[in-house]
């Protein structure tokens, strides 16, 4: 077996690990440094569940390896509260009752990140897009959709 | 899905990532962006015995325009492409498609090469290099070799790169003046792979068409090109009557495959839709550029 000696910023900490080179991020995250937060759901790319922010993009972890990620800043699920409180994203989709059993959560939670860190003034269809590759068997997206408007609406009000 | 083992080598430079394609052969998978190669190792569909990561191959990433010609280096990842407007300005079509590869997470890492080495047949890049009749720069051990998208394409997932040879750039003709173009697809949601597609360029001079390339994905076991329509198009005046027989001519022409998205005869009405739609598109496109 192949190990890799790997150093990543995560969440704003610098973790340091020796995962094997088949070991996936979202493996490396959720075993080597249990943060349990990014959900895996299909594993090979396809529901969108186990997305993360790596260097300011959002990526599936699923689809990229540990190693790959060395040197990055990834930012998971658990980045987003501060002090145990939700940020802003997460309290809207609270409040619009954007989840049910929650497993897609951090999927969604980090793709919608990424696409109000790139473009605040995002709109119904923008956020429809950038959604469109996250599976949610449970709420029927509508209630979504709303909650990340409705973050989108406060973090511009400030 | 835990991957299977492999040895892995991360080599920073293409004479280094050669080196080692020329020990392990077809032992070895080059890793992109890894956004199908990854699903299909989780999926054990492929069970290198060493995987060559080129993601630290930076002379491989960029986008260069010289001599009415687009540069586009294997590791530029599709969000880069999107972003690049020497793309956006020289090959409008390539643009055109980028959008519709995916998802935005996809396209995070997708690479241009790895979609093109990769060659699905459904995928939208290798539709628009055969439409353009892209050129394929491979190099190896021994030297470089530069491989038409007429010969590229070989069968479904199947390329023209021996096991020894790296993908390391693809060149597209830079749009001429009066070029319009269109990508468009029918697929089951927004992002997933087309049932058929489609990559359509006319240019119009005095009114005009003087050039029109009409490739398809999802037809065949590799992108197809509408000859025949082609050249119906050629030498006639743009209007929907033209269109229409091109649309069907297209559809003619094809001898799609049958599965659990479409049977081959959905497959065909589909591509003659696509065809109207596109090339009233592209004519569209075209008059709004003289």
């Amino acid at each position: 077996m192949t190990h890799v000696d790997i150093t990543v910023t995560v969440n704003g900490a610098t973790r340091s690990g020796a995962p094997e080179a088949r070991k996936t991020l979202a493996d490396f995250l959720r075993e080597d440094l249990e943060l349990t937060g990014t959900h895996l759901g299909c594993e090979h790319g396809v529901c969108g569940a186990c997305t993360v922010i790596v260097d300011g993009r959002a990526v599936r972890s699923c689809l990229m390896l540990a190693v790959q990620a060395n040197g990055s800043e990834v930012t998971t699920v658990e980045g987003l509260a501060a002090d145990g409180e939700m940020g802003p994203l997460q309290q809207a989709l609270w409040d619009s009752h954007g989840f049910q059993c929650g497993f897609c959560t951090p999927g969604f939670l980090m793709q919608a990140t990424a696409l109000l860190e790139a473009n605040p003034d995002a709109e119904e269809p923008a956020i429809r897009e950038a959604l469109s590759g996250n599976i949610c068997r449970c709420t029927g997206y509508q209630s979504i959709i709303d909650g990340v408007l409705l973050a989108a609406e406060r973090i511009r009000q400030g | 899905m835990k991957l299977p083992p492999f040895e892995y080598a991360a080599p920073t430079t293409v004479a280094d990532a050669v080196a080692l394609l020329a020990e392990h052969q077809d032992e070895a998978s080059v890793l992109a962006g890894g956004q199908s190669l990854i699903p299909l190792l989780a999926l054990r569909l492929a069970r290198p015995s060493v995987l060559i990561d080129i993601n630290g191959v930076d002379e491989l990433a960029g986008i260069s325009a010289t001599d009415g010609k687009v540069a586009v280096g294997a590791m530029t990842r599709e969000y880069a492409a999107e972003e690049s407007k020497t793309l956006g300005e020289n090959v409008p079509l390539l643009a055109a498609a980028l959008p519709f590869i995916g998802h935005e997470a996809i396209r995070s890492r997708g690479t241009i090469g790895g979609s093109l080495a990769h060659a699905d047949p459904a995928g939208e890049l290798p539709a628009v290099a055969r439409a353009l009749d892209g050129e394929f720069v491979v190099r190896s051990a021994s030297g470089e070799r530069v491989v038409g998208a007429d010969e590229w394409f070989e069968g479904y997932l199947t390329t023209a790169r021996q096991p020894d040879e790296l993908l390391v750039e693809v060149r597209l003709p830079a749009a001429s003046a009066g070029t319009g173009v269109a990508f468009d697809e029918v697929a089951r949601r927004h992002g997933d792979f087309a049932i058929v597609g489609l990559a359509a360029s006319l240019t119009v001079s005095d009114g005009v068409i003087s050039d029109a390339r009409l490739a398809f994905a999802g037809a065949a076991d590799v992108p197809v090109r509408a000859t025949e329509a082609e050249q119906l198009l050629v030498g006639q005046q743009p209007a929907a009557a033209l269109f229409e027989e091109a649309a069907q001519r297209a559809a003619a022409s094809l001898d799609p495959p049958a599965d659990l998205h479409g049977s081959a005869d959905y497959r065909k009405r589909i591509a003659a839709t696509l065809v109207r739609r596109a090339l009233q598109a592209a004519a569209q496109d075209a008059g709004g550029k003289r």
